[in-house]
């Protein structure tokens, strides 16, 4: 079988090559071309042509037609063509939404969640208590130029008036679409269902394509997601994509749907997510935006962190974060002034790369802001249900747990898969690693992996059609295993024992050692290797298994090997700018980064 | 590989120019095809939809929302005022009685029986757009605007703040290189486009703020700069909206860095001719960039340019300006184009040229960090 897959980005169009040989999936081949559908081209198929004919170059198979089409193969034998050919999009800026709700803790943000795991931008959250006056809240609505919206409030069968007011709102705004006149507004109603007949009389006049489905949230316990997501994917291909040059001859060339980026990279994590029973959080950082997903428990969350990102966005997260944020990661003399001019020329001219081993630190110490800043915004919003009453015991009211915790939990991760060029493309894969590890500070056992050519969206709509080759493709040519954080929670002490640990191959012992407080080591641990490793922490801190308890597990090589980080979480640097910078040049030399 | 596509900014000394004038929702075309224009010409107008305001007329006299209609004192499409009584309650016994006025001046839109709430509609606004640069009208979309053309020096710059404005040009400063200071603005520069050489520096923006200058022109400016004329510091590279009472535009970057010397020359051999600006900026998907245009009379035949980014070939001989540090703003022309990527200081592989400097010193850097300068 012989598959081709398509990502239609902003700027680039990356087409893979899968081919099951032996009865085993495997990516063979990529190309890639800059996108066509902004003028002069406008015409989204001419890049994935030329994208897919790079593929032809490599492979040898011929799989563009003289028409520009993708070639079908007419049975197995044939030495032309491919047998499916799939495809996801972010082109021209990808699915922007507008979402409502009534209350901003609950309705709204069931609201914002539906978007956001479609794959969507969502631009803003309208609802009764977001603390802007209706006649704000009017203005907003009115500036926006959303792809869709989407409506919830209330629960079925309560109160109806609060839902109806937020629609009343909407319907004299007249939102108007991203693109022209002509094209009716797509509106999905998700609220209350004693309200679907008012919210019709609504929405009755002209520029609205109402549609309605099943409440997203029918009662405060439960979230119903499923019906909304699945309504915003069909009107995207239905409205958006339909108006987007080229899409509606690419939708015909396609064999399943074609899906939005980010929707198709959430796709494929909740299946391994599932398929290995694992926690997992995954990265994808752009110029302009920070895409985080995670599943955990089995539920799936996706955050976009608008304007953190590494070029178009990089002067807002030196502005958001501060100065001395940033370059409290930097162990090099750097001068502010001409830092912050380098910022703002990066910003302005952001397809540069950095040339010097100072620009790359500097901008590496950036991504580590920008991944924090974000995962900080995917905590707080990956939360239980709020506004969910709770029956507790007497047991619970010692676990002080409350309705509205987030369900990201570093000590329950065990997979963290990292994406985007400055994740990506670091010259050594300690770089990433360090990144990884300071943004966001795992604890325990977490395993590192970066998606090696960013396929994980061609994955996700492959997932749809052939889960066997999805998974196959992404655990054998996907994910490139860094290696392995161990991490306990707790405060350390400098200079005092912090764990010792023991490295096992079948009964051979590969490495064992003490690691005091503040100290990081970095233990090589080759790609396809297999180790037990004992970690015995001190009294305070927890592996996993509680304060001062061993814990033993299985680890995988990787390209880096095993980082023991005994710095304590939550981490903390020193606040003397000499000793900070002293500890930063240890770490970095005790994992070889810039070696 | 001996070429390769790389980005530029367009500096020209004469190119056809065109724009497209365009109101934001459909409206009247007040000029016709092969009229002439100028600068401040209104070319089309529109009325915007006035502002919603809704009023929560039941909760105001505690009624339920069904109860409403037969309480309304004013009807769907009457005319408002603030303070007019849109709707009294029964009251006790016909005593009590409670009335909810407006809070806004507009026309009655609707009244909601199911949440009580009432819409006014505020009165249209005006919008008028008007032709930018001075030219020939050469097409007319219907109900929707204009497209303007003229024969013009065009230069792209690489990062503005500020809109559309316009004015004669008037040089200040004597060279390319030198940094425009509060000693080069004076009163006569009132209106103008004013070219400096380097950085506008603090000094030099503020006095050119209180003089009135349309629009300044430099080769660079600091970041701390820009954030004292914004008030806040810029995150991302969207611009054009900003009320500051002046347009900047850099041509080069940021920090200390010199005008291109052929961009301040033909600046100069224009001076005093009226200049069109616009400082937006935006760096994203279909980039934008901020430009100057001084139209030179009848649009002739020849090279069309209708805005937008441009691009070119990267060919040996291909004059060329650095983009980023260690060797930022440094121009020269590529000496040769190595096939097989390099690895950089900084330890990755990339792609690069060998740039031949002004200076006659030769330097390697990334592809990526160069782009075209000239036509």
């Amino acid at each position: 079988m012989r598959i081709v897959a398509t990502d239609c980005g902003s700027t680039t169009t990356k087409a893979i090559l899968i081919e099951e040989k032996d009865g085993v999936f495997r990516q063979t081949f990529r190309g890639e071309a800059p996108t066509t559908v902004e003028e002069p081209f406008a015409d989204v198929t001419l890049g994935v042509a030329n994208s897919v004919t790079e593929l032809q170059e490599l492979s040898g198979y011929k799989l563009i037609a003289d028409d520009g089409t993708i070639i079908r193969r007419k049975n197995a034998s044939d030495p032309d063509g491919c047998d499916l050919y799939i495809s996801t999009s972010s082109a021209g800026g990808g699915l922007q939404m507008m979402v409502a709700g009534v209350v901003r803790e609950m309705t709204a943000e069931s609201a914002k969640r539906a978007a956001l795991g479609a794959g969507a931008i969502v631009m803003d959250t309208i609802a009764s208590n977001d603390r802007r006056k209706p006649h704000e809240q009017i203005q907003r609505i009115r500036e926006l130029r959303p792809d869709m919206v989407l409506v919830s409030g209330g629960t079925d069968g309560g109160d109806t008036k609060k839902v109806i007011e937020i629609a009343e709102l909407i319907a004299p705004a007249r939102p108007r679409p991203r693109f022209g006149g002509e094209y009716k507004l797509p509106l999905i109603f998700a609220g209350n269902k004693e309200a679907r007949p008012t919210i019709q009389r609504v929405f009755s006049g002209e520029g609205f394509a109402l549609s309605v489905v099943d409440n997203l949230r029918p009662t405060l316990e439960r979230e119903n997601l499923g019906p909304a997501r699945e309504r915003i994917h069909d009107v995207f291909l239905e409205h958006v994509m339909a108006h987007a040059p080229g899409y509606d001859k690419l939708m015909t060339w396609a064999n399943a749907p074609i899906m939005p980026t980010p929707g198709a990279v959430g796709d494929i994590l909740q299946t391994i997510a599932k398929g290995r029973g694992i926690n997992v959080v995954g990265v994808d950082i752009g110029g302009a935006t920070t895409d985080m997903f995670s599943v955990f428990g089995g539920v799936f969350n996706r955050t976009v962190s608008a304007n953190l990102g590494m070029s178009y966005s990089i002067s807002n997260v030196c502005a958001e974060t501060g100065m001395d944020n940033v370059l409290r990661w930097v162990h090099l003399d750097m001068d502010e002034r001409e830092l912050r001019n380098r910022v703002k020329n990066k910003m302005i001219r952001p397809t540069t790369i950095p040339q010097t081993l100072e620009a790359l630190v500097f901008e590496q110490a950036v991504s580590r802001e920008a991944l924090r800043l974000a995962y900080i915004q995917h905590k707080s919003f990956a939360t239980t249900l709020k506004g969910v009453q709770q029956q507790r015991t007497v047991g619970d009211a010692f676990s002080q747990k409350e309705a509205g915790g987030s369900l990201v939990d570093n000590m329950a991760l065990d997979l963290m898969v990292a994406s985007g060029g400055v994740l990506s493309h670091a010259p050594r894969m300690e770089q990433t690693a360090l990144m990884m590890i300071d943004a966001f500070e795992p604890e325990g056992f977490t395993e590192l992996a970066k998606d090696s050519i960013f396929m994980m969206p061609h994955l996700g709509v492959l997932a749809s059609v052939n889960p066997r080759a999805a998974m196959e493709v992404f655990e054998k040519d996907c994910l490139v295993v860094l290696g392995w954080c161990i991490a306990p929670r707790g405060e350390v002490r400098a200079g005092r024992p912090a764990f010792d640990f023991t490295l096992r191959r079948t009964n051979e012992v590969v490495a064992q050692g003490q690691l005091i407080g503040g100290e990081m080591r970095l233990v090589r641990f080759g790609h396809g290797e297999v180790g037990m490793l004992e970690v015995r922490p001190e009294r305070g801190l927890d592996m996993g298994a509680g304060p001062g308890e061993p814990v033993t597990r299985e680890v995988r090589g990787g390209t880096v090997g095993i980082v023991l980080d005994a710095r304590g979480r939550p981490l903390k640097l020193p606040t003397s700018a000499v000793e900070r910078r002293a500890c930063v040049e240890r770490w970095l030399k005790a994992l070889e980064v810039y070696e | 590989m001996a070429k390769a596509y790389t980005p530029g900014l367009k500096v020209t000394a004469r190119t056809t120019y065109r724009v497209r004038r365009l109101l934001p929702v459909t409206g009247e075309v007040r000029v016709k095809v092969g009229e002439s224009v100028s600068a401040k010409t209104v070319v089309a107008q529109t009325f915007l939809e006035g502002d919603v305001f809704p009023i929560k007329v039941a909760g105001m006299l505690s009624v339920n929302p069904a109860e409403l209609m037969p309480l309304m004192l004013k009807c769907v499409g009457d005319s408002v005022q603030v303070g007019d009584a849109l709707a009294r309650s029964k009251g006790i016994f016909g005593m009590m009685k409670t009335e909810a006025k407006s809070t806004a001046t507009g026309t009655l839109e609707s009244v909601s029986e199911s949440t009580g709430m009432v819409i006014i509609r505020g009165a249209q606004t005006p919008v008028q757009v008007c032709a930018y640069v001075a030219g020939k009208i050469i097409e007319v979309i219907p109900n929707e605007g204009v497209v303007v053309e003229t024969d013009a020096l065009f230069v792209q710059g690489i990062f503005g703040v500020g809109g559309e404005t316009w004015g004669p040009l008037m040089i200040a400063g004597k060279s390319h290189a030198e940094d425009l200071r509060e000693e080069h603005i004076d009163a006569s520069m009132k209106g103008a486009v004013v070219v400096g050489g380097a950085r506008m520096t603090a000094g030099g923006i503020r006095r050119a703020r209180e003089v009135g200058v349309s629009a300044l022109i430099c080769g660079g400016i600091d970041d701390a700069d820009l954030r004292d004329v914004l008030g806040y510091d810029l995150g991302v590279a969207v611009t054009g909206s900003e009320k500051i009472g002046i347009t900047l535009l850099v041509t080069e970057g940021f920090g200390d860095i010199a005008m291109a010397k052929r961009t301040f020359q033909l600046l100069l051999a224009h001076a005093g001719k009226m200049a069109s600006v616009n400082g937006a900026t935006q760096i994203r998907a279909g980039v934008m960039r901020p430009e100057i245009a001084v139209p030179l009379g009848e649009a002739s035949s020849g090279e069309i340019f209708t805005g937008g980014a441009t691009a070119g070939i990267l060919d040996i001989g291909t004059p060329v300006r650095i983009i980023r540090d260690p060797h930022f703003g440094l121009l020269g022309s590529v000496n040769a184009l190595p096939e097989q990527p390099a690895v950089l200081g900084s330890g990755s592989k990339a792609r690069v040229l060998e740039v031949a400097l002004e200076s006659g010193q030769r330097v390697t850097v990334p592809r990526a960090n160069v782009e075209l300068v000239g036509d």
